[in-house]
C-alpha cells in the first residue's frame, strides 16, 4: 500500500491533492490557537472596533519632537507639492484641522510639515502591530497564577505517583498469575469504564463530606492508589508481551514474585509506564469535575482548570483576558505533549489494537 | 477488550478450589495480594457506593440548611415522581424535557463522533499523504488541552460579534442580521456543542487507525485481484476488519452521550439558557444533587440514567453479532 511510484504524474497528482486538502484541514482545525493568541494580544479598545483588524494592533502613533502625534492615512495629491502623486502614505499629524491640516511624513523627514487639504475627521488612521501584553500580567495577577500552577502540579504528581504504584502491581498480578476468577475479576474491572459516573458519585460524595474531606485534595488523590480500569488495561497489555521465560529465569536464581516485577518487568516496561505517566499527568492537570466538586468551596485549592471556568463569569465582557488565561492554562499540557508525543501516539495503540 | 467482553467467562467452581495443589493456592494468594489495591478500591468507591445509592433511591434523603434530614423510607415514591417529572419528560412550551433533550443533542452528536473520527483515520491511513505522521500528532493535539480552555477557545471563535467564524461568513456575503447566534440561540446551540467537542477527536482517530493498520495486506491484494473497486473494497474489506474497533467507540460514545452535561455547565453556567434548551438529563442530575441536596432523587435519577444505558449496551451488543466480525474468532 506504501509504495508510491513517483514516475507516475497521476499518482504525484493525487499526493498533492491528498496531502493539500489534509493541510488545509488541519490549518481550520487548529485556527483557535490562533484566535487564541491574536486576542489575547489585544486591547479592549480593538476588540470593540469593527472593522480592526484580527492581529493584534493599535492604531498608528509616531514620535515627533518628543511627542506621540497621532498617524493618518492621506491622499497624497491634496497635499502641497506633491499633487501628482495619486498613492495614499500613512503620515504623522502635526496640526489639526477641518479644512486643512499640517502633516509630516516619517519615511522623509528632509521634507518637513507639509499642509494638506483634508479634514482629520475624514481620514482612517492605519493600524500597527502592538501586542499588549499586560493582558498577561492583569491575568497573572487576578487569579493568583502561581498558587494555581502548584496546586495543579500538587494534584497531578501525586495522583500520578498513585496511578503508577497502584495500576503496576495490579496489572502485574491480571498478567502474571494464574489463579480461578481472575478472568471474572478482569472483566469486573473493564465493566467499570461503563458504570455511569453519578451511580457512585452521590454516595461517595455524601461519604468524604461525613469524614471531612470536602474541601480538600483527599478525595481526588486517595483513590488514585487503588488502580484504574484504563491504566491497568494498559499496562497488563504490554506486561504480556515480555516473554514468560525471563520471570522463570529470575525464579530459577530464586527471586521472590515481588523481586520479578521490581528487576526484571518494571525494567522492560518504560514505554508503558511512561505513557501512564504523560497520560495521567495531562489527565489530572485537565480534570475539571472532580475538582469541581470537591474542591469549590475552597478557593485556595483551586487548580487552574476550576479558576478558568469562573472567567466566563469575571471576564464575559474582556475576550482578551479570557484568552490570555486559557493560554496560560494550555502550555503546561502542550509543552509536555511537544516533549512526548511518541508515548502519547503509541500508549493510545497499545490500548486500541487489542478490541 | 469487548471480544472477552461479549464472550464472558467462566467462575470458578469451589470443586475447582478444593482440588488445587498447595502451589496453585500460593499463586492465587499472591495473585490476589497484587491484585489487591484494585479489588479494595472496587469495594470501597464503586461496590458499596453502587448499593448505597439504590438504597438511597428508596428514601427520602436530603440536605436543608445545611442539616441532613433523618433518612425516611419511601419505597417507590421516588422512581414514581420521577416518571411524571415534566422536567425530564413533557418540558415546557418552549423545550422538551430533558430526557429528549439529551436524545436529540445525541442524535446530532453521535455521527459526527463516529464519523469524523473514521474519516480522519482512513486519510491519515492514505498511501497519498504525505508527512503521515506529524498530521497524526497533529490532530491528536487538541486532546491534551485542558477542557475548559478548548471551550473558552472555540467559544471565542464562536462569538456571534468578535468571533471568526462568523467573521468568515460575513466575508463570504452573509448579511450581519443573518449570521448564528451560535450558543445563545436556541436552534444552534447544539451544533455549537458539537463544533466545541470536535477538538476530541484526536483519540478516537488513533484508535480507528491503530485498526486499519491491522488490516491485513494479503486482503486488499486479494480484493484487487478480484477487481473490487474502492467503496466496494471498503464494505467487503476495511469496514468488517475495522467494525470491532468502531464498535468499542460506539458503545463509549454512548454511553458518553447519556452523561454529557460539562459543556452546558460551562458554557450556560448549567442554567439551561438559551430557554432551557440545554438542560441535559445529567445537568438536571447533578442540579438536583448539588444544588437542591436531594440525595434521594439524585439517586433514583442516576439509577434510570444507568438502566437506560444498561438498556442501550445490551442491545449494542446483541446487534454486534450481525455486523462486528472478530477475525481468529471461532464461531459454533
Amino acid at each position: 500500500m506504501r509504495a508510491i511510484t513517483w514516475r507516475n504524474p497521476r499518482s504525484t497528482a493525487r499526493t498533492f491533492g491528498v496531502t493539500t486538502v489534509t493541510l488545509v484541514l488541519l490549518i481550520l482545525f487548529l485556527s483557535p490557537f490562533a484566535f487564541m493568541v491574536f486576542t489575547s494580544l489585544k486591547t479592549q479598545d480593538q476588540i470593540s472596533i469593527v472593522g480592526a483588524p484580527i492581529w493584534p494592533a493599535k492604531p498608528a502613533y509616531y514620535e515627533y519632537n518628543g511627542e506621540e502625534v497621532e498617524v493618518f492615512t492621506v491622499p497624497m495629491n491634496k497635499c502641497q507639492g506633491s499633487e501628482d502623486d495619486n498613492s495614499e502614505k500613512g503620515l504623522a499629524m502635526v496640526k489639526k484641522g477641518t479644512k486643512e491640516s499640517t502633516f509630516f511624513d516619517p519615511d522623509d523627514p528632509e521634507r518637513g510639515e507639509f499642509v494638506c487639504a483634508v479634514s482629520w475627521r475624514a481620514l482612517d488612521r492605519p493600524w500597527q502591530f502592538a501586542p499588549t501584553w499586560s493582558n498577561y500580567t492583569e491575568v497573572w495577577n487576578t487569579i493568583d497564577y502561581p498558587r494555581l500552577m502548584w496546586n495543579t502540579t500538587y494534584y497531578a504528581i501525586l495522583s500520578t505517583i498513585g496511578v503508577l504504584f497502584s495500576c503496576t502491581l495490579v496489572a502485574y498480578g491480571f498478567s502474571r498469575f494464574d489463579f480461578p476468577g481472575r478472568d471474572f475479576l478482569f472483566l469486573v474491572l473493564i465493566a467499570t469504564i461503563f458504570l455511569p459516573a453519578f451511580v457512585t458519585v452521590i454516595p461517595t460524595y455524601t461519604f468524604f463530606q461525613r469524614i471531612g474531606w470536602v474541601g480538600t485534595w483527599l478525595p481526588l488523590i486517595v483513590p488514585t492508589f487503588f488502580g484504574n480500569a484504563f491504566d491497568v488495561f494498559l499496562l497488563r497489555q504490554y506486561f504480556m508481551t515480555i516473554p514468560r521465560e525471563l520471570d522463570e529465569a529470575a525464579m530459577m536464581d530464586g527471586a521472590s514474585r515481588f523481586r520479578i516485577l521490581w528487576s526484571v518487568i518494571i525494567p522492560q516496561s518504560y514505554p508503558a509506564l511512561l505513557a501512564v505517566t504523560v497520560f495521567h499527568i495531562v489527565y489530572a492537570w485537565n480534570d475539571y469535575f472532580g475538582p469541581l466538586i470537591y474542591l469549590s468551596t475552597n478557593r485556595d485549592a483551586w487548580p487552574i482548570s476550576v479558576a478558568l471556568s469562573t472567567f466566563n463569569g469575571i471576564y464575559g465582557a474582556q475576550p482578551q483576558l479570557i484568552q490570555a488565561g486559557a493560554l496560560m492554562a494550555l502550555l503546561l499540557p502542550l509543552i509536555l505533549f511537544m516533549l512526548a508525543q511518541r508515548f502519547f501516539v503509541r500508549g493510545i495503540v497499545v490500548t486500541g489494537v487489542d478490541k | 477488550m469487548f471480544e472477552q467482553l461479549s464472550r464472558g467467562v467462566q467462575l470458578p467452581t469451589r470443586r475447582a478450589f478444593r482440588e488445587m495443589s498447595s502451589l496453585k493456592r500460593r499463586e492465587m494468594r499472591d495473585g490476589l495480594l497484587f491484585i489487591s489495591p484494585w479489588l479494595i478500591g472496587f469495594v470501597v468507591f464503586t461496590f458499596l457506593p453502587i448499593i448505597a445509592s439504590l438504597f438511597f433511591s428508596f428514601l427520602d434523603l436530603n440536605i436543608t440548611d445545611g442539616i441532613l434530614s433523618p433518612p425516611k423510607f419511601v419505597g417507590l415514591k421516588n422512581y414514581i415522581t420521577m416518571l411524571q417529572d415534566p422536567q425530564i419528560w413533557t418540558g415546557s412550551s418552549d423545550t422538551p424535557g430533558s430526557f429528549w433533550i439529551t436524545i436529540r443533542f445525541g442524535l446530532i452528536a453521535l455521527p459526527v463522533g463516529l464519523f469524523l473520527p473514521l474519516g480522519l483515520a482512513l486519510l491519515m491511513n492514505s498511501p497519498h499523504l504525505k508527512g503521515s505522521m506529524a498530521f497524526r500528532s497533529a490532530f491528536y493535539m487538541p486532546y491534551i488541552i485542558p477542557f475548559v480552555a478548548a471551550i473558552f477557545l472555540w467559544g471565542g471563535m464562536l462569538n456571534p460579534e468578535t468571533g471568526w467564524i462568523n467573521r468568515a461568513l460575513m466575508g463570504m456575503g452573509l448579511p450581519r442580521e443573518s449570521v448564528p447566534n451560535w450558543a445563545n440561540d436556541v436552534n444552534w446551540v447544539y451544533p455549537t456543542y458539537v463544533i466545541m467537542g470536535i477538538w476530541a477527536v484526536g483519540n478516537a482517530m488513533l484508535i480507528m487507525l491503530a485498526g486499519l493498520q491491522g488490516v491485513p495486506t494479503d486482503l486488499y491484494d486479494a480484493a484487487k485481484v478480484d477487481g473490487a473497486g474502492t467503496i466496494q473494497t471498503f464494505r467487503n474489506v476495511t469496514f468488517p476488519m475495522i467494525s470491532p474497533v468502531v464498535f468499542f467507540n460506539l458503545v463509549l460514545i454512548i454511553i458518553g452521550l447519556f452523561q454529557y452535561f460539562l459543556v452546558p455547565l460551562v458554557v450556560n453556567n448549567g442554567t439551561g439558557r438559551p430557554g432551557g434548551a440545554t438542560m441535559f438529563f445529567n445537568l438536571y442530575l447533578y442540579r438536583t444533587f448539588f444544588t437542591f441536596q436531594n440525595m434521594s432523587y439524585g439517586s433514583a435519577m442516576a439509577w434510570l440514567l444507568f438502566f437506560m444505558i444498561m438498556i442501550v449496551t445490551v442491545f449494542l451488543f446483541g446487534t454486534a453479532k450481525y455486523w462486528v466480525y472478530y477475525a481468529g474468532e471461532r464461531r459454533s
